[in-house]
C-alpha cells in the first residue's frame, strides 16, 4: 500500500505558477530522488508535503489518511484540523539544506526534543532512542554533549538526520541535505543515507547529488518549470534519457 | 557621624531609587514583549497601534512625557471622581512615577525584543513547526530562550539608562536619592559634595547591575560561546 500520495499540486506566488500539478507516490521502502535546476520547483514541492509552503491545489494523504483542507483568503490550501496537521509533520521528518539545528540546545537535547515534546515519549525512552540514532549516524556519545555551532558541517546534518530518524516517521523528506556542505563532507552524509535506504526506510531526496540519485533510489523525478518533465527507475531515466532538456541538465552537471 | 548625619535618608533615598527601577523593568519588560509581538504581528490594527507607540514616545524627552504622563494620570482621574462624585483621589507617587517610566521604556524594550525576534533564524523556527510542534510550543521552546540571548545587551543598555532616569522622578515629588541628595545638600550648605555622593551612588548601582547582567549574558549563551555554568 501507498505510505505518501500526493495528487495533482499546485502553487503560485502571486500570479507566478511555480508548480503546475505534480503528483507523486511512495511505497514503503521507495527512495524517490527529485531532480532539476533551481528554479525548477522541487523544493517548493517537497515543503508543500508537510505544508511549509501552502499549496493552491492537490490533495495529500499519509498512510491512507488524507488531510482535510480548506481554502484561506489568499485561496491557498491550509488544513483545517490543526491537530491532523501536527500528527501528519511528526510522521513526516524533514532533513534541511542548513540543517536548522536548535542552536541553544545541546546535540542530545536536539534530538529528543520533539520526541517527548510532540510524540510525548518519557524523558528516559526519548535519551535511548537518541543514543541509539546518534550512534547508527556515526557521532559518539562525546558529541551528545556539544552544540551544534561546535560542530562541522557535516556533523551536523548527520546530527539533523538523527534528529528525524528519533522521530521514527512514516516518510523521510530531504531537502538538499548535502547542498549547504563542504565538498569533503558530502561523502559522510550521502553514506548515512545509504544506510538509511538499505534498511528500506521511505525517502524523498531533493538532491543534486546525481551519484545518489542513480545509485541509491529507485525512483527519479525531473522537474522542469513546475511539471514532471520526465521520471521513472534511475537505470532507465539515466541510461535511456528521452527528454532533450534532461540530456542538457545531466550533461551539464557531470563532474 | 555617617554623612553628616544625612546617611540614613540617602540610604532611603537609594532604596527608592532602585525599587523604582526594578519595578519599571518589570513594567517595560512586559510592555516590550507585547509591543514586540503587536509589531511583528500580521494584524495591521495591532501593528499601527505598536508602531505609533515606539514612535511616539520615542521621539519625545523623557522629562516631557514624564509630566505630561504622571499629570495627566492625575488630572484624568480628578475627571473621573468629580464625575462620579467621589472625592479626589490622589494617585500614589510611587506607582505613577513606576507606570511612567515602564511605560516610557515599554517603548525601547518593544524595539530591543523586535530586534531579537528577528535574530532568532528562521529556519530554526521552521524546523519546529516541520516536528510537529504546535506555535505555543516553538515560542517557548525554540525561539524565547533565544530572543533572551539577542535582547540582553539591549536589555542591559535600556536598564542603565533606566535606572539613570528615575532621577527624573524626584520632580514630580518622590523622595529618591535625588531627592534626598539635594535636600541634604541644601541643608548642609554642602550641595557639591551632595551631589557627588548622589552620583557615586548610580555608579556603584550601575556597576553591580552590570556584573549581575554579564553573569546573564553568559548564562543564556550556551551554544554560542563556550559557557561555563
Amino acid at each position: 500500500m501507498e505510505k505518501l500520495v500526493v495528487k495533482d499540486l499546485h502553487k503560485s506566488y502571486g500570479s507566478h505558477e511555480v508548480l503546475k500539478g505534480i503528483s507523486l507516490k511512495a511505497k514503503a521502502g521507495d527512495v524517490i530522488s527529485i531532480i532539476g535546476s533551481s528554479g525548477s520547483g522541487k523544493s517548493t514541492f517537497l515543503r508543500c508535503i508537510n505544508f511549509l509552503e501552502k499549496p493552491n491545489a492537490g490533495s495529500i494523504s499519509l498512510g491512507g489518511e488524507e488531510i482535510s483542507l480548506q481554502k484561506n483568503k489568499q485561496g491557498e490550501l491550509i488544513p483545517s484540523d490543526q491537530k491532523q496537521l501536527q500528527t501528519m509533520r511528526s510522521k513526516l521528518a524533514m532533513v534541511f539544506q542548513h540543517f536548522n539545528l536548535w542552536g541553544h540546545m545541546t546535540v542530545l537535547e536536539n534530538v529528543i526534543e520533539a520526541p517527548i515534546h510532540v510524540l510525548g515519549l518519557s524523558r528516559d525512552e526519548a535519551i535511548a532512542r537518541a543514543e541509539k540514532y546518534l550512534r547508527k549516524v556515526g557521532l559518539d556519545a562525546q558529541a551528545q554533549a556539544k552544540y551544534p555551532a561546535h560542530m562541522s558541517g557535516g556533523q551536523q546534518q548527520r546530527v539533523a538526520i538523527a534528529r528525524a530518524l528519533a522521530m521514527e516517521p512514516e516518510v523521510m523528506l530531504f531537502d538538499e541535505p548535502t547542498s549547504a556542505l563542504d565538498p569533503e563532507l558530502v561523502g559522510e552524509v550521502l553514506k548515512v543515507m545509504q544506510t538509511l535506504a538499505e534498511e528500506g526506510r521511505t525517502m524523498i531526496v531533493v538532491t543534486h547529488e546525481m551519484g545518489f540519485a542513480r545509485n541509491v533510489s529507485n525512483h527519479v523525478m525531473f522537474l522542469h518549470k513546475g511539471l514532471v518533465e520526465e521520471e521513472g527507475h534511475p537505470d532507465e531515466v539515466f541510461g535511456n534519457t528521452k527528454s532533450e532538456r534532461l540530456k542538457a541538465f545531466l550533461s551539464g552537471s557531470l563532474k | 557621624m555617617f554623612l553628616d548625619g544625612f546617611g540614613p535618608i540617602i540610604l532611603d533615598g537609594a532604596w527608592v531609587t532602585l525599587e523604582l527601577a526594578v519595578m519599571s523593568l518589570l513594567v517595560s519588560f512586559v510592555i516590550g514583549l507585547g509591543g514586540a509581538g503587536a509589531k511583528l504581528s500580521s494584524n495591521p490594527l495591532l501593528k499601527g497601534i505598536a508602531t505609533l507607540y515606539t514612535t511616539l514616545i520615542r521621539g519625545v524627552p523623557d522629562l516631557v512625557l514624564m509630566l505630561l504622563i504622571f499629570y495627566s494620570l492625575q488630572i484624568g482621574m480628578n475627571h473621573l471622581t468629580e464625575w462620579q462624585g467621589m472625592e479626589q483621589i490622589n494617585l500614589n507617587p510611587f506607582v505613577s512615577g513606576v507606570f511612567t517610566l515602564g511605560f516610557i521604556y515599554g517603548a525601547y524594550f518593544t524595539e530591543t525584543f523586535r530586534g531579537a525576534f528577528l535574530s532568532v533564524p528562521k529556519g530554526q523556527i521552521e524546523a519546529g513547526i516541520a516536528y510537529g510542534m504546535s506555535s505555543w510550543q516553538t515560542f517557548s521552546r525554540i525561539q524565547f530562550p533565544q530572543v533572551m540571548r539577542f535582547a540582553l545587551p539591549g536589555i542591559s543598555n535600556n536598564w542603565q539608562v533606566m535606572l539613570k532616569a528615575t532621577a527624573l522622578v524626584s520632580i514630580i515629588g518622590l523622595s529618591d536619592v535625588v531627592k534626598a541628595s539635594i535636600d541634604a545638600g541644601k541643608s548642609s550648605y554642602k550641595v557639591f559634595f551632595f551631589t557627588v555622593v548622589a552620583g557615586a551612588i548610580y555608579l556603584i548601582l550601575t556597576s553591580v547591575s552590570s556584573l549581575v547582567l554579564m553573569w546573564l549574558e553568559r548564562r543564556y549563551s550556551t551554544g554560542v560561546r563556550e559557557a561555563e555554568l
